[in-house]
């Protein structure tokens, strides 16, 4: 009887994974808040993606609003985003990018390829800045406030007009806050 | 309108009639034979192969309509006027046949239904019972998959009464030789495993497995891994070739998705090695069976439902997906509930923990583990999503992480199992065959990278001693086998081809690592802004901008540059980059440049024009990346080389002439 059940195991890790199926055909992805939403950016001294010689830390996001972009070349969503970013860039939108777990070659070829959005990119190999931020993968998009203080977080592409809307929204409610 | 243009016109009716007749063949197919079995009646057992021909036979009816639909440019067929354009050129027309989702899964269901057909044909010598079981299930699946196409992906649906005078063109990126082969060969392997699947099942209702029926399933499995290794290999080529990035794999869904199944099918084809000279792993053995079908039919959920973001954008409908799934829920759940009811009782052959056995249980258990990693990774975007967590990207530094220890691990004992005996290997007499290519792959591998590169390089030392372990333990084996006759020819004589075909599918994957670690570590990248007449430097070789001018082809217009590219001051070659601008879809397309070779490739591609007379440019050298597919050709040429063993045609022989063949005894046996 024990065996019989032992045989059973392959069935049980299937019927979990169709539910898993059917419950993705089903629902539309949904946001999620993250934990450091109205703390202050994480302190970081990183050099920037354009030039290792050039180091960046947090005076980098302080002064202006400013919609932090976590990004890789390895991210096939990422490439998807890539015209949202530089729609939102050319509505005077300022955008910062990090470099998430990416070869410094692999990622310039990337922005050479889809076209460069960020005013700035910290180049964040070993995925630290990432993790102090809590990101889970790649893309996120965090909104920073003139004083350095993440006020918005979008977990996964901007690639709908909706989510580019809210992103609008929330950088002109940020920027007329003193 | 005289009557042959209106015989052209109706082609897409005959498609779609020939396709309804293949349903309900199908559908015969799987119910009679099936229901005979389960009954006992022979009149029914022979309604299986009769049908199994009639199937083929009007699906392939149906994919030759369809390809006839687009070479008369029938633009009244939405599929045809989303796929083609007039301007294209015929080869590419008839091969847009399978560009996109209807037609791709009508090309999946002709492959399926040639499979069936072919098991009914060769599979003469199999006992009535078992052959009724096996085309009965692959009439199920067929039967499952036509109803999906005809419901739901009609690639003969037509647009009336608004005909379109134009198509919109097959999309830029297919338009390649790559296109041509790439899909059939992938769908062959991922199709092939549906006949060791039914295999599977049908040992299951019989609730039989014997030597007999693991000898009629390795041929089929090797086959169908063959395939897949070379669909696999070509998927990667045209990545690396075509999308412009210089990348060979990218962990991208589409591509884990055949992935999983090849992985699966490697432990089977192991685990049956096993059942088959041991008697042993018998459920493990039916379960990675399903399991390698299961994960063909997921991949294609996956891919076809698009719940999953991919650089392979394929549309998505849901209707579609929840279809899919309703069919993998179906063949998997059903085949699982069988397997947990069936399964062959305990069949735990002894064995030391140093013997062949142990060291393919090992095997066995380590590519599991990579299925299962990869799956979770592909999956984990998914799991997060339905978490309501958002949605997000799990990309290579995942997989690599976990991927790359677990195929040293695997090549650590791959080099061992060939020299192991069955049931007990003493570690001594291992020691002494092996250690000196241990100790020389060691050494070679260290010194290796100074040699190349004149630099320590650990991550080159690990990836070229694997490699080089692999060879000369290889190396090793056949040496020992060719003194084992009186004279090097007797020894050579005593090889079959099953020995061969592991040798050579073992010498593959070593290839492949080769080429892997040293195009992993040793590529130079460079993105250059240049001039008319100015020149840049990359890893030794130098290349000049000479020209830049525009060039027509058939559907799109190009803009050329042309490189010389030059090593110590002489000139070597002339490159022609290419952006391409297609009229029909105004899409642009990057046409890469490529001087390949055995050592190197040149890799040169346009990015954006910079003002009058310049261009930026990805100018990339890519030190051995050829290894890579090179090894994948060697390990499907492997598999298709074990085909050919006698052992998997004794039963034929035995049948014609009453007596077993007398065949090579088996080296090791």
């Amino acid at each position: 009887m024990n065996r019989r059940l032992v045989l059973l195991i392959p069935l049980g890790l299937f019927a979990a994974l169709a539910v898993l199926f059917w419950s993705s055909l089903a629902t539309a992805p949904d946001g999620r808040d993250s934990a450091r939403l109205g703390e202050a950016f994480p302190a970081f001294e990183l050099p920037a993606l354009a030039d290792p010689a050039r180091s960046l830390d947090r005076s980098l996001l302080t002064g202006r609003v400013t919609l932090v972009n976590v990004w890789a070349s390895w991210c096939a969503a990422c490439r998807v985003e890539m015209p949202q970013l530089a729609a939102l860039a050319a509505r005077g939108v300022r955008l910062v990018g990090v470099n998430y777990k990416d070869g410094r070659a692999a990622a310039n070829a990337f922005l050479g390829e889809f076209g460069d959005p960020f005013e700035a990119t910290i180049h964040d190999p070993s995925g630290k800045l990432g993790f102090e931020l809590g990101v889970y993968g790649a893309p996120e998009t965090f909104l920073v406030d003139a004083q350095g203080v993440i006020r918005y977080h979008h977990v996964g592409a901007l690639d709908t007009e909706e989510a580019l809307q809210v992103i609008l929204a929330r950088v002109k409610q940020w920027r007329s806050q003193p | 309108m005289n009557a042959t243009t209106l015989l052209v016109r109706l082609i897409p009716e005959y498609g779609q009639f020939a396709l309804i007749l293949a349903l309900l063949l199908a559908l015969v197919q799987a119910g009679v034979p099936l229901a005979g079995a389960a009954t006992s009646r022979p009149l029914w057992m022979a309604y299986a192969r009769p049908m199994a021909a009639g199937q083929f036979a009007f699906v392939l009816v149906a994919f030759g309509c369809l390809t006839a639909s687009f070479l008369f440019d029938d633009f009244s067929v939405a599929y045809v006027a989303d796929n083609s354009n007039t301007r294209l050129p015929w080869y590419y027309k008839a091969t847009a046949a399978w560009a996109s989702h209807e037609g791709s899964m009508l090309l999946w269901s002709l492959i399926l239904a040639g499979w069936g057909f072919a098991v009914s044909r060769l599979a003469r010598g199999l006992p009535r019972v078992m052959l009724a079981r096996v085309l009965g299930v692959m009439g199920l699946v067929g039967s499952g998959f036509l109803l999906f196409i005809l419901l739901t992906s009609n690639p003969f649906e037509r647009r009336l009464p608004a005909i379109p005078a134009e198509g919109a063109d097959l999309n830029p990126l297919l338009q390649d030789v790559g296109l041509i082969v790439h899909p059939p060969l992938l769908y062959m392997g991922y199709v092939g495993f549906s006949v060791v699947f039914a295999f599977a099942i049908a040992a299951l209702l019989e609730g039989r497995l014997d030597s007999a029926w693991t000898r009629w399933v390795r041929p089929w499995t090797h086959l169908a891994w063959a395939f897949l290794t070379l669909g696999i290999a070509l998927g990667s080529w045209w990545a690396y070739y075509e999308l412009g990035w210089g990348g060979w794999w990218f962990w991208d869904p589409v591509e884990n998705a055949s992935l999983l199944p090849w992985l699966a099918g490697t432990a089977l084809i192991h685990s049956l090695a096993v059942t088959d000279k041991r008697g042993g792993f018998k459920s493990w053995t039916l379960l990675l069976a399903v399991a390698t079908f299961s994960l063909s039919l997921l991949g294609t959920f996956l891919v076809r439902s698009g719940i999953l973001g991919s650089v392979h954008a394929f549309a998505t409908d849901p209707a579609r997906g929840a279809f899919i799934l309703a069919l993998l829920g179906l063949t998997v759940g059903a085949s699982l509930l069988l397997f947990a009811l069936r399964a062959p009782r305990a069949d735990f052959t002894g064995f030391d923990w140093l013997s062949r056995d142990a060291l393919l249980l090992i095997n066995n258990l380590l590519l599991v583990t990579m299925t299962v990693s990869v799956l979770l990774g592909t999956l984990y975007p998914l799991i997060l999503e339905a978490l309501g967590l958002g949605t997000v990207s799990v990309g290579a530094p995942y997989f690599n992480t976990v991927f790359v220890p677990l195929v040293a691990l695997l090549c650590l004992f791959m080099g061992l199992g060939p020299l192991a005996r069955w049931k007990r290997m003493p570690a001594r007499e291992l020691w002494r065959r092996l250690a000196g290519a241990g100790l020389l792959a060691l050494a070679l591998g260290a010194m290796l990278p100074l040699v190349y590169a004149g630099r320590w390089n650990l991550g080159v030392s690990l990836g070229l001693t694997l490699a080089l372990w692999l060879m000369l333990s290889l190396a090793r084996d056949l040496l020992g086998k060719l003194r084992r006759g009186a004279t090097w020819r007797a020894g050579l004589s005593r090889l079959t081809p099953g020995y061969w075909g592991m040798w050579l599918a073992h010498l593959g994957l070593a290839v492949t690592i080769v080429g892997v670690t040293v195009v992993s570590n040793y590529s130079v990248e460079r993105n250059v802004r240049l001039a008319l007449g100015e020149r840049v430097a990359v890893a030794g070789y130098g290349f000049t901008l000479e020209a830049l001018d525009e060039r027509h082809g058939a559907n799109y217009v190009a803009d050329r540059a042309t490189l010389a590219v030059a090593r110590d001051g002489r000139r070597l070659y002339t490159l022609h980059p290419e952006k391409r601008r297609y009229t029909a879809r105004a899409r642009p397309m990057t046409e890469v440049a490529l001087r390949p070779g055995l050592l190197r490739d040149l890799y040169v591609a346009l990015g954006e024009p910079l003002g009058r007379d310049a261009w930026s440019l990805r100018i990339q050298y890519k030190p051995m990346v050829r290894w890579l597919w090179l090894g994948a050709l060697m390990m499907a040429l492997g598999a298709a080389l074990a085909v050919l063993d006698r052992r998997y045609r004794q039963d034929r022989h035995q049948r014609r002439h009453g007596v077993p063949a007398p065949g090579r005894e088996d080296v090791r046996s």
